[in-house]
């Protein structure tokens, strides 16, 4: 099969969407025909569709999302992007108190089809106010959808249900992703939400992993695998909805599980997945649940400082050491 | 522009350019090399907007900074190694390495920090210039920020709240043309920044950024003003900055002759030939002027580059007070 990049695959389900759909559109800073996108993923979309339709925005992230949210509400598909997922702040109102609220809210009258793409994640030394993991942040909020991509396949698959669906969804990328290659298929596909995927199977441990993090557990599989220990790797793709069963699943047959995010640990994704292992599967395990996060500490710029905080597969084969 | 300055406020001007100018030059050729970690966006052009303004403050005013900050920790008065070894990241810098470029403070001067969230910094001015008013001094509180920020709500909502409460805070819009590759005439139906001013009852001024004189009038009026206690000013300093938006950017979104009107109004080759044509310098003095600041950066590299690098398990200090 042919390999495309994340960045690629983001791309080319933007592009076949739009192709598709009249009422799809994009908006956000940057996103157009000057820049492309900060990461590069809008690039070409303004030369096809027109500066109509992939709308360079002024800087100013709460109309932004509002926009989106008016659009969305009467006849439109709107695609935005907040160049980095610190900046969501700036439109929280808009993304969670309206987004995500107007359909029950207003009694089931009206749909709210909008996308918010971001990227998130540390690891290129942009320090406090550009590199954090605020997946949890969105998941406590009921009505919005949460999709966390790692592959290319699944980030063009996830984005296509995600633009063609009914609800807001709440679309995190990870900057590192971008350049990573793999298998997309020609032919179109979708993948629906609420359906984990198993990046690898195995008999010993289960790891759920999502977004940049699924790489470095399935390098961490690897690398134990030499020692026999056999790591079955889950990513759960979607935070809301979650697919509980595939993780309860892998957990009656592992018997253990180790949950990586990248976000701070405190409240964070590995909480609420630790919380429904053990509310649901608790007499399956054989080994406390073990969590590797950051530790709750804004992101430090310098290097080292940098490193220290991001999980990474050492601290991965260590969790996985501690239990079986 | 006018020369009523004395000599010695007029080299403390060059010079402090100058510091800016070669400064960033600096931080370009280390980046290039690859000794500077993450990314860079550099003040070169714009400097007769940090010097022109925060000549006219006291120590123990305060400023706010953006993204593109360098300039702004210089001409407030911070010191060249600390802000470079915060840069390359090293435990000497000011933040300890947890900053970096885009997050570079030094309270001790009165400058209250740079913000990589574009417009954040604006109300932050607004609380200082608060907190001055509730402790009945006369300090006052300016805030950079870039014409791309004045979109933001922050920007409004700021300058409403400074005026209904008479605050003592100069807002200083560094009009650069671009946000990015976002030209300001595609996301602003007006030609000037400062035309906002009218819509919150407080006065607005547009000056030629790279004329650092006027800048500096101009800004002498707002202290002026803020220090009696009769309100915020906003000012727009029409500028450009020389290089991309950031690290490799190209900045081929600029047509090549806009780039090269603005590179023939440098401010600091203007002001070098003001002082040159009115005798205030002979050419003798600049070149030693030159000479001190070049050896002044190589020090400040050379204290950034054998400053060591935090300990990883500082990571986990100063999460809270
Ligand atoms: C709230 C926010 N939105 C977007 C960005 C990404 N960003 C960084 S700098 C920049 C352009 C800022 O333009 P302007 O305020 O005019 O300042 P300049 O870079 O021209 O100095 C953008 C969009 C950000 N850092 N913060």
């Amino acid at each position: 099969m042919r390999k495309i990049s994340y960045r690629e695959a983001l791309r080319e389900a933007l592009r076949e969407e739009m192709r598709r759909d009249p009422t799809v559109f994009l908006l956000g800073e940057d996103v157009g025909r000057y820049w492309g996108g900060a990461f590069k993923v809008t690039e070409g979309l303004a030369e096809e569709f027109g500066d109509e339709r992939v709308r360079d925005t002024p800087i100013s992230e709460s109309a932004i999302i509002g926009a989106a949210v008016g659009a969305a509400i009467t006849g439109m598909r709107p695609v935005a992007e907040i160049m980095f997922g610190d900046l969501t702040a700036l439109a929280m109102d808009q993304i969670a108190n309206q987004a995500a609220k107007i359909h029950y809210m207003f009694g089931g009258q009206v749909k709210v089809p909008l996308v918010i793409r971001t990227p998130f994640g540390a690891g290129v030394n942009i320090a406090a106010h550009h590199s954090q993991s605020l997946e949890a942040w969105f998941m406590h909020v009921p009505g919005l959808y949460v999709a966390v991509p790692s592959t290319p396949y699944d980030a063009k698959g996830l984005l296509k249900t995600a633009i063609r669906g009914s609800n807001p969804v709440f679309f995190c990328e990870h900057k590192l992703l971008y350049p990573i290659e793999g298998e997309v298929p020609e032919e179109e596909y979708m993948v629906p939400f609420g359906i984990a995927d198993i990046k690898r199977e195995g008999a010993d441990v289960t790891v759920v992993a999502t977004l940049y993090m699924v790489h470095k557990a399935l390098n961490a599989a690897e690398e134990l695998e030499g020692e026999g220990i056999s790591v079955e790797v889950v990513d759960p793709r979607t935070l809301a909805p979650l697919d509980k069963q595939a993780i309860i699943k892998s957990v009656k047959k592992t018997g253990r599980i180790i949950i990586v995010n990248e976000d701070c640990k405190t409240a964070g994704v590995s909480a609420e997945i630790a919380a429904v292992v053990a509310e649901e599967a608790i007499d399956y395990l054989d080994a406390p649940i073990k969590r590797v996060a950051e530790p709750d500490t804004p992101i430090p710029f310098s290097p080292p400082l940098e490193q220290y905080v991001i999980p990474d597969e050492k601290a991965i084969i260590n969790a996985v050491k501690e239990v079986v | 522009m006018t020369l009523t300055l004395t000599k010695e406020k007029l080299v403390e001007i060059y010079m402090k350019m100058l510091e800016i100018r070669f400064f960033e030059e600096k931080v370009f050729e280390l980046y290039a090399q690859n000794l500077v970690p993450g990314t860079i966006h550099l003040y070169a052009g714009e400097e007769a907007v940090a010097v022109g303004v925060c000549g006219n403050l006291r120590k123990d005013d305060y400023i706010t900074s953006t993204h593109r900050g360098h300039g702004h920790c210089i001409a407030k008065g911070a010191e060249l190694k600390r802000v470079m070894a915060e840069i390359l990241g090293k435990k000497t810098g000011y933040c300890k390495g947890k900053g970096g470029s885009m997050h570079i403070a030094d309270f001790s001067i009165g400058m209250l920090g740079a913000t990589a969230v574009v417009g954040a910094g604006i109300p932050i001015a607004v609380g200082a210039g608060l907190s001055i008013k509730l402790r009945d001094t006369d300090q006052v509180a300016a805030c950079f920020f870039g014409e791309g920020a004045s979109n933001q709500g922050t920007f409004h909502e700021s300058i409403n709240m400074a005026a209904i409460w008479k605050l003592p805070v100069i807002f200083v819009c560094e009009n650069n043309l671009y946000a990015m590759g976002t030209r300001q005439s595609r996301v602003m139906a007006i030609k000037n920044v400062a035309d906002r001013a009218t819509a919150y009852g407080i006065p607005g001024e547009v000056v030629d950024g790279n004329d650092v004189l006027a800048v500096y009038e101009a800004a002498q009026k707002a202290v002026e003003t803020a220090r009696k206690g009769e309100g915020p000013t906003l000012i727009e300093c029409k500028t450009y900055r020389h290089k991309g938006h950031s690290r490799i950017d190209l900045a081929k979104y600029r047509p090549k002759e806009e780039v090269e009107e603005w590179l023939a109004k440098d401010p600091i080759k203007r002001f070098k030939e003001k002082l040159l044509q009115t005798n205030t310098l002979v050419e003798a003095e600049i070149q030693q002027i030159e000479k001190e600041v070049s050896a002044e950066i190589e020090e400040a590299v050379k204290f950034a580059m054998e400053s060591p690098y935090p300990a990883p398990e500082e990571a986990s200090e100063d999460v809270y007070a």
